[in-house]
Formats: C-alpha cells, structure tokens, sequence
C-alpha cells in the first residue's frame, strides 16, 4: 500500500499518458538546474570557438613572427599576441581543441576502465572484490599529479600517450561508484531470476548492471572529463605536456607567466579563465545530470 | 483554539467528520486527483474501517486527516477533528492536536520509531510534548503504557532500542506512542499489514481492547477484508478516490450492495475453515509415483559463520511432482524463500542435497547445470524490481530465450514472445512498452511470460501475488493455474497467504524457523494440521466475515487461554 498515490498509479486513465516518458522528465528536471543550463551553453561555445572558430578566424600558429612579439590587443590582434608573435586569440582555439580532445578523451577511458572495473569486482563479490578493491585504494593513495611528474621525466608523451597515462591515473574513483551500484543491482529481482534460469554473469553485468547503471555513469564521465581537463592544464603548464609548436591552454599559461611582471596580462587571463569556465562548466553540467537522474533511478 | 487545554473531553457528536474533503496532488506530470468529495465520520468508541485497493485514495485521507499530506498537495473541503478545522490549520495548532486528540498507527514500525533513541524516552517525548510532566515521572508512564500495550518486563524493554525487538513488540511501541496521551480519535493506516499473521491477530486484540477501554474513536484505513470483519464497527469502501458504499461491518461484508464491493469481496481468497467433515479429496494421492521434478534431502543452509552464524534451514526435505503445485508457507523467517532459492540453485546448502529433474545440482557440472536450468520458470513478489526497466516487455520475455537458445532468428523470438503474451492474457502490443507503463498485475504477468516461455517443467513462484491487490490477485492466480492446466509444469508456489495457497496448491510444507513442521495434501493440513504451530497460524487468519470471524476469534482466544493455563499447569 502506498501512502501517497504515484503517477503512474491513478486508476481510471491509461499510465501512458500520465507518466511523460523518462528521458523528456529527465530532460525537464535538468533544465529546471539554471546553472547546469548555462554550463553546457559555456562548453558548446567553447567547442564551437575551439573546432569551427579557426575557420572564421584564421591565424598563423606554426611560423615564428619575432616583428610582432607580445602586442597588446588591438584591432588586428584582438588579445594580443604571444612571446613569439602568435595571436593569442587564434593560439586560444588551437590550444583549446588539443585541452577539450585530450580531456574528454581520458575523462571517457577513464570512466570505461572504473565502470569495468567496479563492476566486476562488486559483482564476484568475496575475496575478488576485497582485492580489486585493495589495489584502487592503493592507486588513490598516490596522487596522480605525483605519477604523471614521474612518467612524463621518464618519456615525452604524445597526444595518444598522454590521453591513455591521464585515463589510466584518473578511473579509481568511478570504479568505486560503480562497485557500489553494482552491489545494490545485482540482487534485484531480474538479476536474480536470470541467474535462476542459468543466464550468465556475462550476460548479467554487459545487459543489466551496466544499463542500469548508466545515468551513475554518465554522472561519472562528466566530473571525470573537467578533471581531466583540469589534470592536461596541470601536466602542462608545469612543461611536461604536449610540445611546441603545439600546445594547450595550460601550456599557454605557463608560457604567459614568465612574462606575468612585464604586465602581458593577456597571456594570462584568456587561458586561465577558459580553463575555469570550462571545468566549472562540465561540473555544472555533471550537477545538473545527477539532479536530473537521481529521481528516475527510483522509479 | 484551545484544544491544548484538558483531556481530550467526551464530545457531543463525531470525534472525526470529514465533509466534501477533496485532495489533488500536483506531479511532474500534471495534476492527480486523489480523492474526490469524501464526507464521513467517527462516532467515539466506534471503528471506521476505510476499505480499498493501492491507489483507492484511502491512505491519503487518513493523511490529510491530520494534515500530514506533502506539500505538493492540495486539500479542499473540511476535516474536522473534535471541533478543530484541520483543512488550512497552522502548523502550531496541528502540532498541539496531533499526538493529543488525534494520533496515529503506521504501517511499518520499525519506520515509525528512531532506531537511535531507546523506546521508553520515544514514549516519555510524546507525553511530554503535551502534558507538564517531569523527566522521571514521564518515565514512569512511558513504562505503564509498555505494560498496558502488553510488552513483557516493561521496566527492561524501555530501555531497549528498536532494533532489540521483534515487528510485533515494536508495532506495541509505535500505538503506546499513540495513545500516551489518550488521543480522543486513533487513525491506524495498515497498522497489520507489516505483520506475520499470528502477530496482526494479537495487535488487533490490542488496539480493540484499547478502543473499547477508552471510548476512543478508530479510522482503521485498510486493504484486508478479513482485518475489516475483526475490527471494525462500520465500513466505508473507496474506488478511485471516492467513497461508494458506507454501512455497518455486516451489511457491506455480508449484503454489499455496491457492485465495486461485491468484485472486491468476490476476489478475497477465502480460508475455508474446518466445519464441514469433508474428506480430504480423493483426487490428491498422499504421494504420488512419479519421480519428483526438484527435491531437496535433508538440506541445511547457515549464513555466517561462527557465532553469528544463522540456520536458515534445518533438515528440510521436500519434493514438487510433475503437474503439481506445492505450497510452502510459514511466517516471516521460517525460511521458505531460502527453500525456494536452494531449489533454483541460487543458494548452495550447506549440507544435504537437492536434485532438479532427477540431477544432483551439487555434482553436475556447470554446463550441464546451466542446461536444467532451462527446464525452470521463475516468479518473484516485487513486480517493479522483477523486470529492468531499461528493456522493453519484450526483452524481458525474450531473455531466456536468448539464453538457451541462441540461434534462434529475431523473426522466431518475436513470434515466440507474441504467443507467450497471448496465453498469459497480455495484448501483443506490450512487447514494445515499457515495464513501467503497466500496472503491477500486468507486470506479474509480463514476469509469468518470461518464467513460461521455454515451456519449463517447474515453475517457481515466490509470493507472487502477495504485492498484488486482491482482485489482480485472483486475475494472476487464475492464469496461472490455467497455464499449469495446458502445459502440465509442476510449481513450487512459497506465500504467506494460507487461504491463497488453500486454493492453489494441492500438497503443502509449513515451514517455522527453518523446521518443517508438518506436510501433506492442502485439504487434510490446512482444514485439521497435526500440529498446534499450524492450528494456532490457522485460527490466527481473520476471514472476511464478521459473524464468523467473532467465533473463530472467541474459538482462538479460548484456546490460547487453555494453552496459558496447560503450560502453567
């Protein structure tokens, strides 16, 4: 007996018609988040600035212009340019697409290995968990920041490289959040039955626990992409990232700074605030998918 | 209003009058009205019984009653509770009358209590939210209202937590909390419902007792037919939000004049008790020749380890047998979901053996154990958690059908599904719906569809209508025994419901703490067991008959009373 009537419950009309469909609730639920709204307007511009913006704004990034270094914004250079005459608008977008790539990327491989991970470890249960488990609380015991210094001393990392090393650093916590909804769905009542009927854990975890799953998992992925992009940023600026003559918005920083006491700000400001927005902005979005996830995943 | 003053004084006229209450609850998706132009009332010393099915609207008006209801609720017309407007009352004068004039039994109690506070200061912090009363002194009372609701040693128990007693003592607790006060109106929703049979028949003792002691007036809101015939003075039967028939307790049970109340009535599966010296039915044969489908020899199964190790089952040996239905009832922790699941092989034993289809389960191998399988259906109680809700009915169906027959074309398992569907009496078109667009007896029957598509030699149906109202109930239970008619599989059918299983099932095991404690075909255990443990859970089940009821309820008590009187003897 419920105490309070569920929608879908009233008698006398069809519950097709009373319940809106999931996805359009969950939809209606995020949009109601006005920061998680704003927070994917911020990360479609950037893909827009980053990705079609070189096509309108097309800049030199590959010559050494030493007749214009370090201009200040102006008409023909909107943000300036850079200690090596690049403009700093055009370097914003070509080091912008290699920030946005490298972070969702290593943001999704990492949440692919977690979900994995987390997933079996929480559904073999016993001493398999305790050790898959043993082995990601030892992983979160060592700071990434402190792995990434010593792989990047080891080699140079190239694009490929550096997505894999920062996915293969960042998965323990969304195998942790996994593992937990691993635990509570593999005794709900379908798993059970199709275990009954000899179903196999394979077919258990791939077409039950994973999809129901997935709004944790998307949840995941998008806290796991704004730290990525936050982790590229750090690699880099402190000079272990991508090389020159590419770059990225961290890189941009570090360059800028060595020039922060000649008052150059704008090496410093537009990449320092596009890394904000665009991890604030993935935060916010995250917030706003859990807001609007959460409730469905009772129903 | 001054109704923080005084007892709760003896009125002239109702203790509860509702007139024209209307509630609309608004959701995410729309506007729901819940209950619709409800006007009744509570005379004191009288039972109201507020009857119906889920979503009837009957839990929202005890709600609304005390003006509990959610905020996304709106309540129009007028609750009057011993002269206080309730209806768009402050919260401060709700919070003086609630637990005062007016308190409340809910379902679950080991919900309805602080599981970190020990039950006696729960008690002490009613008393003292409304009375000027010491620490020490309200203590006191906390105990006397302990041993007024009939928990042993109440001077130890108050210092219990919730959690250091049973469903029953801690249902005691949740109405000595409501009566602390000497409410002049109880509102008790499902106060049993939560509750093993022997344990409801003992709390309805209790709160009648009360009620008759005190002159205090109950709206007992309810969905048990047989609850209603024990308990209540007057009846008021619920559709769709709004009442359809109102009357005295033997006039609706018993000449129900509204067509609504003769379906609800009609669905009630029936106990039928030991009057009539009918023989067992011949057509049962004590056991029959046929190699049993499962069997379970001499299983034991204990969780934990050490100390807190717990049996689970002690010695169980049990056998379903082609074509027929064996019942496995017992109260709550006797075990007979474990059973259940140690014939699927869900659960290993810790020792003895269980065979499937003639197989030792324990030595085959796990190919070969995963091939029996096919030869099994399964049916669980919770019909939302039965089925992912991220597939459509039609996945759903199809699993085993993917799991044991891979090679079947998209075109096969389509047609399969649809002539499934069409024997469990579902529309085709739900193959493409999803789970939560149907109601939960549809879902039950979407789960039987699945359970029934690889056409399994033994179904195992885990109380699978007990989540169910009374009338999907009888709708399930008849395709099902239907089914079992045409495709001739065994069932091994666990439920708590001794009148549901009277009906269904042709040999029954009644299961205690794990213990068998006796078997045999339905018609000889259920009607004259061999066992007090049986008797006592027969008598224990109230029928929807008021007349009857009052017999079997003087018959029970005199029998425990003997029972007291023996032991002490």
């Amino acid at each position: 007996m419920s105490a309070v009537i569920q929608p879908g419950q009233v008698p006398g009309k069809a519950t097709a018609t009373v319940t809106a469909s999931g996805a359009r609730l969950a939809a209606r639920r995020f949009r109601r988040n006005r920061l998680a709204v704003v927070g994917l307007g911020v990360v479609a511009f950037f893909f827009l600035f980053c990705f079609v913006g070189p096509l309108v704004y097309s800049t030199d990034q590959t010559h050494t212009l030493l007749q214009q270094v370090n201009l200040a914004p102006s008409g023909s250079h909107w943000l300036g340019t850079d200690a090596v005459g690049h403009d700093v608008l055009g370097r914003l977008m070509y080091g912008g697409k290699v920030s946005l790539i490298v972070g969702l990327a290593a943001g999704v491989l990492a949440t692919v290995i977690g979900t994995l991970w987390g997933a079996v470890a929480g559904y073999a249960g016993g001493w398999i968990d305790a050790v898959m488990m043993r082995v990601v609380d030892a992983g979160i015991a060592i700071p990434a920041l402190f792995i990434l210094l010593v792989v990047s001393a080891i080699t140079t990392p190239d694009l490929t490289g550096l997505i894999v090393i920062l996915g293969f650093v960042s998965w323990l916590v969304p195998s942790r959040l996994i593992r937990a909804e691993t635990l509570s769905l593999k005794n709900r009542d379908y798993v059970l039955t199709l275990r009954a009927i000899g179903g196999t854990h394979a077919r258990a975890i791939i077409r039950h626990i994973l999809p129901n799953s997935v709004s944790t998992i998307i949840v995941a992925a998008t806290f796991q992409i704004a730290d990525a992009i936050l982790l590229v940023a750090y690699v880099s600026y402190l000079g272990l990232g991508v090389q020159p003559p590419s770059t990225d918005w961290g890189g941009m920083l570090s360059a800028g700074l060595t020039a922060a006491y000649s008052g150059y700000w704008w090496l410093i400001i537009p990449p320092g605030l596009a890394i904000i927005l665009v991890v604030w902005a993935f935060n916010a979005i995250g917030d706003g998918l859990r807001d609007a996830f959460d409730v469905r995943g009772r129903g | 209003m001054t109704v923080t003053q005084g007892p709760a004084a003896p009125q002239a006229g109702p203790i509860l009058e509702l007139d024209d209450l209307g509630v609309v609850f608004t959701t995410e998706s729309g506007e729901v009205p819940a209950v619709r132009g409800v006007s009744l009332h509570v005379e004191p010393g009288e039972t109201l019984a507020l009857v119906g099915e889920s979503g009837s609207g009957k839990s929202t008006i005890a709600f609304a009653a005390m003006g509990l209801l959610s905020g996304n609720a709106r309540t129009t017309g007028s609750a009057v509770i011993a002269g206080t407007q309730v209806v768009g009352a402050r919260e401060s004068d709700l919070a003086a009358l609630r637990g005062r004039t007016a308190s409340m039994v809910f379902q679950e109690p080991a919900t309805a209590l602080d599981p970190l506070t020990r039950v006696g200061g729960q008690i002490a912090e009613v008393i003292r939210n409304h009375r000027e009363m010491s620490a020490k002194e309200a203590a006191a009372e906390a105990v006397a209202l302990l041993r007024k609701v009939g928990i042993p040693e109440p001077e130890k128990r108050a210092t219990a937590y919730p959690f250091q007693l049973s469903g029953g003592q801690r249902q005691r607790v949740v109405i000595a909390m409501a009566i602390a006060n000497d409410p002049a109106l109880l509102i008790a929703d499902e106060p049993t419902t939560a509750l093993d049979v022997t344990v409801q028949a003992e709390i309805l003792d209790l709160l009648r007792r009360l009620a008759a002691e005190t002159g205090t007036g109950v709206l007992l809101v309810t969905h048990n037919m047989g609850v209603v015939a024990d308990f209540a003075d007057r009846v008021a039967v619920m559709y769709r939000g709004e009442i359809v028939e109102t009357g005295p307790v033997e006039d609706v049970l018993l000449r129900p004049s509204h067509d609504y109340t003769r379906r609800l009535l009609g669905a009630v599966p029936r106990l039928s008790v030991a009057e009539a010296e009918k023989a067992a039915p011949a057509a049962v044969t004590e056991a029959p020749d046929t190699e049993p489908v499962a069997e379970l020899r001499d299983v034991s199964v204990v969780f934990g380890r050490g100390r807190n190790a717990v049996r689970a089952l002690d010695g169980v040996s049990l056998a379903v047998h082609p074509g027929q239905t064996l019942g496995l009832v017992g109260e709550s922790g006797s075990g007979k979901s474990t059973a259940s699941r140690v014939a699927l092989g869900l659960i290993a034993p810790t020792s003895g053996t269980v065979s499937l289809f003639g197989t030792d389960l324990g030595r085959a191998r796990s190919r070969a154990r995963r091939a029996l399988r096919a030869g099994i259906g399964v049916v669980l109680q919770d019909p939302v958690a039965s089925l992912d809700a991220r597939m459509t009915v039609g996945e759903c169906v199809a699993e085993p059908l993917r799991v044991h027959h891979r090679g079947l074309s998209a075109r096969d398992r389509r047609s399969k599904v649809a002539a499934i569907l069409d024997r469990v009496r579902l529309p085709r078109e739900v193959a493409d719906r999803a789970p939560r667009e149907l109601s939960g007896g549809q879902r039950q029957r979407v789960s039987l569809a699945r359970a029934l598509v690889l056409e399994p030699r033994l179904l195992v149906a885990d109380e699978p209508t007990s989540a169910l109202d009374v009338s999907v109930q009888q709708a399930v239970l008849e395709v099902i025994s239907e089914l079992q008619d045409e495709l001739g599989f065994a069932c091994l059918f666990v439920s708590h419901d001794l009148a549901v299983v009277q009906h269904f099932a042709q040999r029954v095991v009644v299961l205690r703490g794990g213990r068998i404690q006796e078997q045999g075909p339905t018609g000889k255990t259920l009607t004259h067991p061999e066992t007090d443990y049986t008797r006592g859970l027969l008598a224990a089940v109230p029928v929807p008959d008021p007349v009857v009821q009052r017999g079997r309820r003087a018959e029970r008590l005199a029998a425990l009373a003997a029972g007291r009187t023996e032991v002490q003897a």
